[in-house]
């Protein structure tokens, strides 16, 4: 294989490093990158280079290496591309961003609601989009990938939604968090008003969200075997807690699938659904939610965790703000710094040491723009 | 609010109804049982069943595909007759042909679905206007239960007439299927009590209407609203509606 770069390519492999050490900048390093900066521009450095200054890390407990970092995507919900392209667009983008991420993840994973009423043509474009991604894929489904066939398209071109797997010591879990109980037949709805009623995210004619009784034996039994300071990092599509009921930011059965969890010394849970910056920590679980591809949702008006630190309000007039993509970066000890590379904004970090410290260390920046 | 659709809904529940239990009556399916208090009595007593008798002149026996013997049943709102299994008797044959009424007359309920379905606020509750003597000595302010009721009633109408726009892509006239609700659930995040205010992307002062013309031309990509339009007049109601309760702060970014 050909080793040659050009001038563009080293370039720009200079820039994203640069950047991406940006993103833990403190106080200190901060002086030397502007000093370094000043060296540049009067001649002392070589001036197309951003590589003089390696950054320092903050705080000591953030200085560990990632023992590994995969990608995240999620919430696409796409329509057939004739019918909407923006949403396309979003994943396409989505999709370019992480095949650019030099080195490569371990793997991408896909958050869930890739398509907006769960049709096989949405699916399938989905599908075809993913393919494109370098990185190997893992995904999990979402309530919009579901109810208009009960998931069978979805299963059909991804497999079963539960299932489980280990990577380099961490032991991932990936749950169908979505299931509602029955509220059509009574109501005699078709499988698309079905889905139109679960797609309607205010729309209070559908059920609570849960895991459900045979999901979390199926849970119990998958860690039967682990030793109580197993690294543990579960999926699931909504959050796996209570947080603002109208509007299923919910799981009905969460405290019984955190008790699932409880004997572990610390579990990461990467959850969807909520289309934000969310940051949430009950006891030895640690949930972090992922941005999305089509839009962004506002925050719930009651019950957002004291550990999120909001994003911004997103600019209406630009239809892309507040939504992006991710990294999660696995530390040896099986916490993670999740980053959320908000698309036209810096990427925020929520790092480990943020989450272990209850907040005290490590805050990410606080918005300029609250809700209303 | 009367250029929108809802008068005829309205009078369309009246009318179906009242069809359905002349089916009833003609077919004797409900012994006793008279049309409820309050359903026009005078067309209870005796014309009905030459209605209904006009609108199927009789009873007709037709093979269905399970080979099971029918009645056709025809409804005096002009409707399509209603097909029934002839064995079906009383509280199961009024049952069947609810459903079928129900099912051919699904906005039947609107807005007390709408109301249930997107949690609308309720307005305020002006039962205390019914107090005080001194209302009783004075045409303006002389109110009765009923005034009441029917402010609150249209009032929710209206709101909920919003209400289903804001989450239909079609009634929107959205190209690319979407809805306002798919970034403002519950209208969160439309902040009307912040307008008038400057809009920095605008370059000038904007009201309520002006963004949401915005987010029907952009996002929507729909056709921009007139500001009188009855679409637009409900919006605002809705959208206003959900914000019940939250002090006025015009020009607040």
């Amino acid at each position: 294989m050909a080793t040659h770069k050009s001038v563009e390519t080293k370039y720009l492999e200079e820039r994203r490093q640069f950047f991406r050490g940006l993103r833990n900048l403190d106080r200190r390093s901060f002086l030397k990158v502007s000093a370094a900066a000043l060296g540049a521009t009067a001649g002392w450095a070589t001036p197309h280079s951003f590589t003089p200054v390696t950054v320092a890390q903050g705080a000591e407990g953030a200085t560990s290496q990632p023992a590994f970092r995969f990608a995240y995507i999620s919430d696409s919900h796409l329509y057939e591309r004739d019918v909407n392209d923006r949403f396309v667009r979003g994943l396409l983008r989505a999709v370019d961003d992480v095949n650019n991420l030099d080195p490569q993840p371990d793997f991408v994973f896909y958050g869930g609601d890739l398509a907006q009423l769960g049709q096989a043509k949405e699916l399938e474009l989905g599908a075809q989009i993913l393919k494109n991604l370098k990185a190997p894929l893992k995904i999990m489904v979402g309530e919009h990938d579901w109810y208009l066939d009960m998931g069978q398209k979805w299963q059909e071109l991804f497999g079963p939604p539960t299932y489980s797997f280990d990577h380099k010591g961490v032991h991932f879990v990936v749950l169908m968090s979505v299931l509602e109980r029955d509220f059509w037949t009574a109501r005699r709805m078709t499988a698309m008003e079905r889905m139109q009623t679960v797609a309607g995210l205010d729309n209070g004619w559908q059920n609570p969200f849960m895991v459900g009784p045979r999901q979390r034996q199926w849970l119990a039994d998958d860690l039967a075997k682990l030793p109580d300071d197993a690294r543990i990092i579960v999926f699931s599509h909504s959050p796996l807690y209570k947080l603002y009921k109208p509007w299923n930011f919910w799981t009905d059965d969460a405290e019984e699938v955190q008790a699932i969890l409880k004997r572990f010394k610390q579990v990461v849970v990467i959850h969807g659904h909520t289309h934000q910056l969310l940051t949430n920590r009950i006891g030895n679980i640690h949930f972090h939610g992922m941005l999305a591809t089509a839009w962004p949702w506002p925050y719930a008006p009651e019950g957002t965790p004291e550990l999120t630190i909001q994003m911004s309000r997103p600019d209406p007039f630009n239809p892309s703000d507040g939504c992006g993509d991710g990294e999660v970066h696995v530390h040896p000890d099986g916490l993670v710094d999740k980053v959320y590379s908000l698309w036209n904004r810096n990427p925020i970090t929520v790092t480990r040491t943020y989450m272990a410290s209850w907040g005290k260390q490590d805050v990410p920046p606080k918005p300029n723009r609250p809700a209303y | 609010m009367r250029t929108m659709r809802i008068p005829r809904r309205i009078g369309g529940v009246v009318v179906g109804t009242i069809g359905v239990l002349l089916a009833l009556l003609v077919l004797g399916g409900v012994p006793k049982a008279g049309p409820p208090a309050g359903l026009a009595p005078a067309a209870a007593e005796s014309p009905p069943v030459v209605a209904v008798a006009a609108a199927a002149p009789a009873p007709a026996r037709s093979p269905s595909k399970n080979d099971q013997p029918t009645v056709q049943i025809g409804a005096c709102d002009g409707g399509a007759p209603v097909e029934v299994s002839k064995d079906l008797k009383g509280k199961a044959l009024a049952d069947s042909l609810m459903d079928q009424w129900k099912r051919s007359h699904p906005e039947a309920n609107w807005v007390t679905e709408e109301k249930e379905k997107h949690a609308l606020k309720p307005p305020a509750d002006n039962s205390g206007l019914l107090k005080g003597a001194q209302g009783k000595s004075h045409t303006y302010g002389n109110y009765t239960e009923r005034d009441i009721l029917l402010w609150a009633r249209e009032t929710e109408k209206f709101v909920a007439e919003g209400s289903r726009i804001f989450h239909s892509a079609d009634l929107l006239g959205s190209e690319v299927a979407v809805s306002c609700d798919m970034c403002h659930p519950h209208a969160a995040n439309t902040h009307p009590e912040t307008y008038p205010k400057y809009q920095v992307q605008l370059g000038r002062v904007a009201l309520l209407r002006d963004m949401i013309n915005w987010c029907i031309e952009n996002p929507v990509r729909g056709e921009k609203l007139a500001a009188d339009s009855p679409t637009m007049r409900a919006l605002e109601a809705y959208i206003l509606s959900q914000r019940k309760g939250v002090p006025m702060e015009y020009g607040k970014h």
